[in-house]
């Protein structure tokens, strides 16, 4: 294994004119919760849709810098491989509009598996590992839209789990939740990092402080300040990310 | 001063009284069409063809070639709409070259009927050597009602989330795989919409068929798409205007057999659509 899941170095990013990443350079490592931090228009969001190419998506997109995911550059890398290595969890629970069998098949089948057996333990598997299985074993044809907003956002853990990513991004997955439901995506990624690399995009400081092993504050589109979770929470070095995590601005 | 209640009331009664004038001439010609066409509606007058200079007998080759051109029309023109569709909604990018097509596809839907007569009759019949045939006048049609079934595609292509693309590229997969498995599934209850008006304009035009297919009178079917056929639009013109003392019930009864023909394929579109939308999950 490489000791950087993510090595980052001068990253530029704009949306037509606006400059929305300036000059970050930072590594994620294997097997860590990486918490990004930050008021709205960050960049917090784009940093982590960039990981997984998602950005590319819109017109006015530029890019400058080096992203490398191991040994390779994203940018030269198959999109569809890199998107396959790299899961994300949208901020709104986001179900296709499918069955919840479906809805964490559909990954899997569109890399080619076609064989009937091996779809279904595989769902099972990653339902299993989203902590949704015992709720949903017996209503696996229904409509995905059927389930509540917690077990829709654990669906989506599930069909991310299934395709067997590398690293899973979460875009503030826990913004539409209530509390019980947060943390049991929470106690999900806490077990996932055994597997998994996780980037955490999150508003709420205090999710960052729970999960986080490591914590990126960004402002403005810059890196202010990255550092263990425990050691930014206690003494961190900017004024700047003193005053955002005790709730001075933002 | 002004009473507000007063303004609402009169504002509330204007479009009260512009939606009730749309249904009044709706209203009148169904029950003109029903009360004058139905005494002339007979098994026979459906299964026969025309007899005594189209003075008597029925209207079964007219029938048989609306149904073929409709039938023709939509073959042609739903595959390569749905594609263009996709394509514009899809993959082109905002450029000189993309506005360019969609100026031409809105200028298409509002070219007169009668120019993509002449059109037909020069590309198809002429050039192409098609002669005056089922398959000249299918194409013409097709041509004709392209437009309206580009137009609707793309807007249930793009009335489809934008998130669900983002979750299924977000899984890998690619982008035709998303557009072949999450995008078209759920646009299709728009495509058939698009399709059914598409399906009316044809079945009902008589201009574009005039000079590509339409024959004055035929008195058997035809063989093959190369052949002439008659038509309802075009038999009913011909014999409410062309033949001295035809029956009202003859021309009555034609109107309404065209009528409940579009009708009953736009049903049929329906119910498809119905079951679709069934299946919708969101």
């Amino acid at each position: 294994m490489v000791n950087a899941a993510f090595d980052i170095k001068g990253l530029n990013i704009w949306f037509g004119q606006i400059h929305a990443l300036k000059e970050v350079d930072m590594d994620i490592r294997p097997n860590e919760i990486l918490s990004i931090i930050g008021p709205s228009n960050s960049g917090k969001t784009t940093f982590l849709r960039m990981l997984n190419r998602l950005n590319d998506l819109h017109i006015n997109f530029r890019m400058k810098g080096r992203v490398m995911f191991g040994r390779s550059d994203i940018n030269k890398m198959d999109i569809e491989t890199l998107r396959r290595k790299i899961g994300m969890v949208f901020a709104l629970p986001l179900p296709l509009p499918l069955s919840i069998f479906e809805n964490v098949a559909y990954g899997v089948r569109m890399h080619g598996e076609k064989n009937k057996n091996r779809i279904a333990a595989k769902v099972e598997d990653a339902l299993k590992r989203g902590y949704l299985w015992e709720e949903v074993k017996d209503r696996l044809g229904e409509s995905a839209f059927k389930l509540s907003g917690g077990q829709q956002q654990r669906l989506c853990i599930a069909r991310t789990l299934a395709v067997e990513p590398e690293v899973i991004l979460f875009d503030e997955p826990c913004s539409g939740l209530d509390p019980i439901s947060t943390a049991k995506v929470e106690d999900a990624m806490l077990k996932l990092k055994e597997k998994y690399t996780i980037v955490l995009v999150t508003n709420n400081v205090k999710q960052a402080a729970r999960v986080g092993d490591r914590t990126a504050f960004f402002l403005s589109g810059e890196l202010i300040e990255l550092d263990k979770t425990d050691k930014m929470f206690t003494v961190p070095r900017d004024k700047r990310t003193d005053d955002y995590i005790s709730g001075k601005f933002g | 001063m002004r009473n507000p209640h007063r303004t609402q009331k009169i504002a509330f009664f204007l479009l009260l009284l512009a939606t009730l004038l749309i249904v009044v001439p709706v209203g009148l010609i169904v029950v003109i069409i029903i009360q004058k066409g139905l005494p002339g509606i007979s098994w026979q007058f459906l299964s026969d063809i025309p007899r005594q200079g189209m003075r008597a007998g029925g209207i079964f080759p007219a029938i048989v070639g609306t149904v073929y051109l409709v039938t023709g029309a939509i073959v042609f023109a739903l595959p390569i709409g749905l594609l263009a569709a996709i394509y514009l909604s899809e993959y082109s990018k905002d450029n000189f070259l993309t506005r360019l097509i969609k100026l031409a596809i809105v200028n298409l839907a509002g070219v007169p009927s009668v120019v993509y007569g002449l059109f037909g009759l020069a590309l198809f019949v002429v050039f192409f050597k098609l002669g005056a045939s089922i398959l000249a006048g299918s194409l013409t049609l097709g041509i004709m009602i392209l437009p309206i079934i580009i137009t609707s595609s793309r807007e249930a292509l793009e009335s489809v989330p934008y998130t669900f693309r983002e979750v299924s590229l977000s899984l890998g997969a690619s982008k035709w795989q998303t557009i072949r498995h999450i995008v078209l599934p759920n646009a299709i209850p728009g495509v058939l919409t698009g399709t059914i008006l598409g399906l009316g304009r044809a079945a009902g035009e008589t201009a574009p068929i005039l000079f590509t297919v339409a024959a004055f009178y035929l008195p058997f079917l035809p063989k093959s798409v190369f052949d002439q056929a008659m038509a309802l639009p075009y038999h009913l013109y011909v014999i409410s205007t062309q033949v001295p003392n035809v029956d009202e019930k003859i021309r009555y009864g034609t109107a309404f057999v065209l009528l409940a023909l579009v009708l009953f394929m736009n049903l049929v579109a329906i119910i498809i659509r119905y079951q679709f939308r069934k299946k919708k999950k969101w």
